[in-house]
């Protein structure tokens, strides 16, 4: 986010960069028309340096006098194309007078007795300064492209590093293997069902990006998968309970939708209260649409730690908004009854073959 | 006699192992109880005064950090207190603050081996306190380091508050935070006390404190935030506790020893 600020912002060394270029390139046509004309080397210095300088200084300076693009940099459209005429007519004013003014004659007096030195003198002027305006403008474009493009990648990969780190707390999985360490020593088959659901879990977790839609019964069991791994560690405290109707099994759902949803009932619903409580999982259909309700008794909306919520919650609402645009809805709420605790309600289109 | 522990860890497989696993490793250690959360422990432990005291970090309602606060405040000094081992699956800020602090704690799954080495130090540290008994002042430090790393999360950049909103049936005070002499931890509200009147608000101390100016409020104990210049004198008692005097208000608070250290002579 910060580069793209930066590119657009008026740049000291990039400035310095651009002038001496142009410099450089003064230098380069004094020593061309000195040899050419014949006429001192210094004084070809002052007016080549005076004029370059001076067109680069009204073009290069004047481009933050209009709103700019940001993908090169320039004044929009024929915006920018104005400003380098303009920039190359005053530039070259400001240019001739300093040189005049050094060598205390009239470039002016040229266009009455050499008429055609004159026109060369114009003619190369223009020439040379929409050569390098157009060298800034393509080499700048290229620049803000590149960087836009490392910053895109930079997000994105935040992003998905971001939602990996969600699914895989290690704060989880460590207490997950601490349990299961514990279970192969007292209870060798069950250590087994906790370490099936355990990679079950990490396998869809790890494969969640690949498929787009999945069966809502693929959905659930993944869901009860991570309950289930849950309830080994929560024991009693955890009371869970997973409602599909046959008829709903096969509509087809983003997978792991729910699971973050699952994940904050547990840990900022039922983890934080002394007396653990319910979860309440299910689908039910309304008219043309299929809803997953995630409900939990815990400790509620106002005493959980926002952050890591608001993160699930926001993860989930950007999926139903990709795939399904304003046709589903995720509404986030206290539920409504004497047992409390927090209600998270997805609706999403029902499909019908 | 032989020496006493208490566990508190809300996951019962893993509590029941490390009871099991400690009878194996340390035979003349008598675990006197186990319990799944804070409360519980600060309860238990204020009884019973085990000598060790395992103290799971994340536990339902108060934390292990929390409920080592609540001990080192309630704890009477006429015996020493227990030797602290915090147990946790991954915080790694809190294990770094433990290193630095010296402070023993054990990462899940806790292997035999660490859990061996936990208990050699724990012996040794045992006899050395037998010959040279010590006050429970070198835990109050440690105590008071871990907290101040735990109070400064990241995600705490509240906005300050300017004034309080105390509902009461359908109206609602606004009460200016310059005028609140101090705030009282009550459950889950915080009582909102200023020269003449008295408020609750329904919010717990521990969201309300990242929203005051720590300059001008001083948390003094763990149920109790004071304005720092409504207090008048602050006495120090025997114990290690300061008897702090209000201007506006007739009753004393106390700061508990966690805290004492805030009243220092200029």
């Amino acid at each position: 986010m910060s580069s793209a600020a930066d590119i657009n912002r008026p740049n000291v060394a990039s400035f310095a960069r651009h002038g001496a270029l142009v410099a450089a390139f003064n230098v380069l046509i004094a020593l061309m028309l000195s040899y050419v004309t014949e006429r001192p080397l210094l004084l070809q210095m002052v007016y080549s340096e005076a004029i370059g300088l001076s067109i680069w200084a009204f073009i290069d300076f004047g481009r933050f006098a209009f709103p700019r693009d940001p993908r090169t940099g320039w004044p929009r459209g024929w915006r920018g194309l104005a400003l380098t005429l303009v920039g190359i007519v005053f530039g070259w004013l400001l240019g001739i007078s300093i040189g005049d003014a050094y060598c205390q004659c009239s470039t002016w007096e040229l266009l009455s007795y050499a008429p055609r030195r004159f026109a060369a003198y114009v003619t190369l002027t223009l020439v040379v300064s929409a050569l390098i305006s157009l060298y800034f403008y393509n080499h700048g474009r290229e620049q803000r492209h590149r960087a836009q493009l490392a910053e895109a990648e930079g997000e994105a990969s935040l992003s998905k590093l971001t939602l990996l780190q969600s699914q895989l707390e290690p704060h989880m999985l460590f207490n997950t293997l601490a349990n299961l360490r514990v279970l192969i020593g007292v209870d060798p088959p069950r250590a087994q069902l906790m370490l099936d659901r355990l990679i079950a879990y990490l396998r869809a977790t790890l494969n969640a990006s690949r498929a787009t839609l999945h069966p809502l019964s693929a959905e659930f069991a993944r869901v009860d998968d991570y309950v289930q791994l849950m309830k080994v560690r929560m024991g009693e405290r955890l009371l869970p309970r997973l409602e599909l109707p046959s008829e709903l099994a096969a509509q087809p759902v983003p997978p792991l939708l729910l699971q973050p949803l699952v994940e904050n009932a547990i840990k900022h619903g039922l983890e934080p209260n002394v007396n653990g409580g319910k979860l309440i999982v299910s689908a039910t259909r309304d008219r043309d649409q299929l809803v997953l309700s995630v409900r939990d008794t815990g400790v509620g909306l106002g005493e959980s730690s926002g952050d890591g919520t608001r993160f699930g919650v926001q993860q989930v609402r950007e999926r139903l908004v990709t795939l399904y645009g304003d046709k589903a809805t995720l509404e986030l709420g206290s539920a409504g009854d004497a047992e409390g605790g927090t209600m998270a309600t997805v609706r999403v289109p029902l499909y019908s073959p | 006699m032989n020496a006493s522990a208490l566990i508190a860890e809300d996951e019962p497989l893993l509590a029941e192992n490390l009871r099991a696993e400690l009878i194996s490793q340390w035979p003349e250690l008598r675990v006197v109880a186990s319990v799944t959360n804070g409360e519980a422990a600060v309860e238990r432990a204020l009884a019973l005064r085990p000598d060790v005291l395992f103290l799971d970090i994340r536990m339902p309602g108060m934390t292990g950090l929390e409920a080592a606060q609540a001990l080192a405040e309630d704890w009477s000094d006429d015996a020493p207190f227990p030797l602290l081992v915090f147990v946790t699956a991954y915080d790694q800020y809190a294990v770094q603050a433990f290193e630095r602090q010296a402070v023993d704690y054990l990462l899940k799954p806790v292997t035999a081996e660490r859990l061996a080495q936990c208990c050699a130090r724990l012996v040794r540290t045992l006899d050395e306190r037998k010959a040279a008994p010590q006050a429970v002042q070198q835990t109050v430090d440690q105590l008071r380091e871990l907290l101040a790393m735990a109070s400064v999360s990241p995600a705490a950049a509240a906005t300050r508050l300017d004034v309080i909103q105390a509902g009461v049936a359908d109206t609602v005070y606004m009460v200016p935070v310059d005028e609140v002499i101090y705030f009282e931890a009550a459950d889950k509200y915080v009582r909102v006390i200023t020269a003449n009147k008295e408020h609750l608000i329904r919010m717990s101390l521990r969201e309300l404190l990242p929203q005051l100016d720590v300059q001008r409020f001083w948390q003094v104990h763990r149920g109790t935030v004071v304005q720092a210049r409504y207090v008048q004198s602050a006495h120090r008692e025997e114990s290690g506790k300061v008897v702090l005097t209000l201007r506006g208000r007739n009753e004393k608070i106390v700061a508990s020893r966690l805290y004492a250290h805030l009243f220092k002579g200029m």
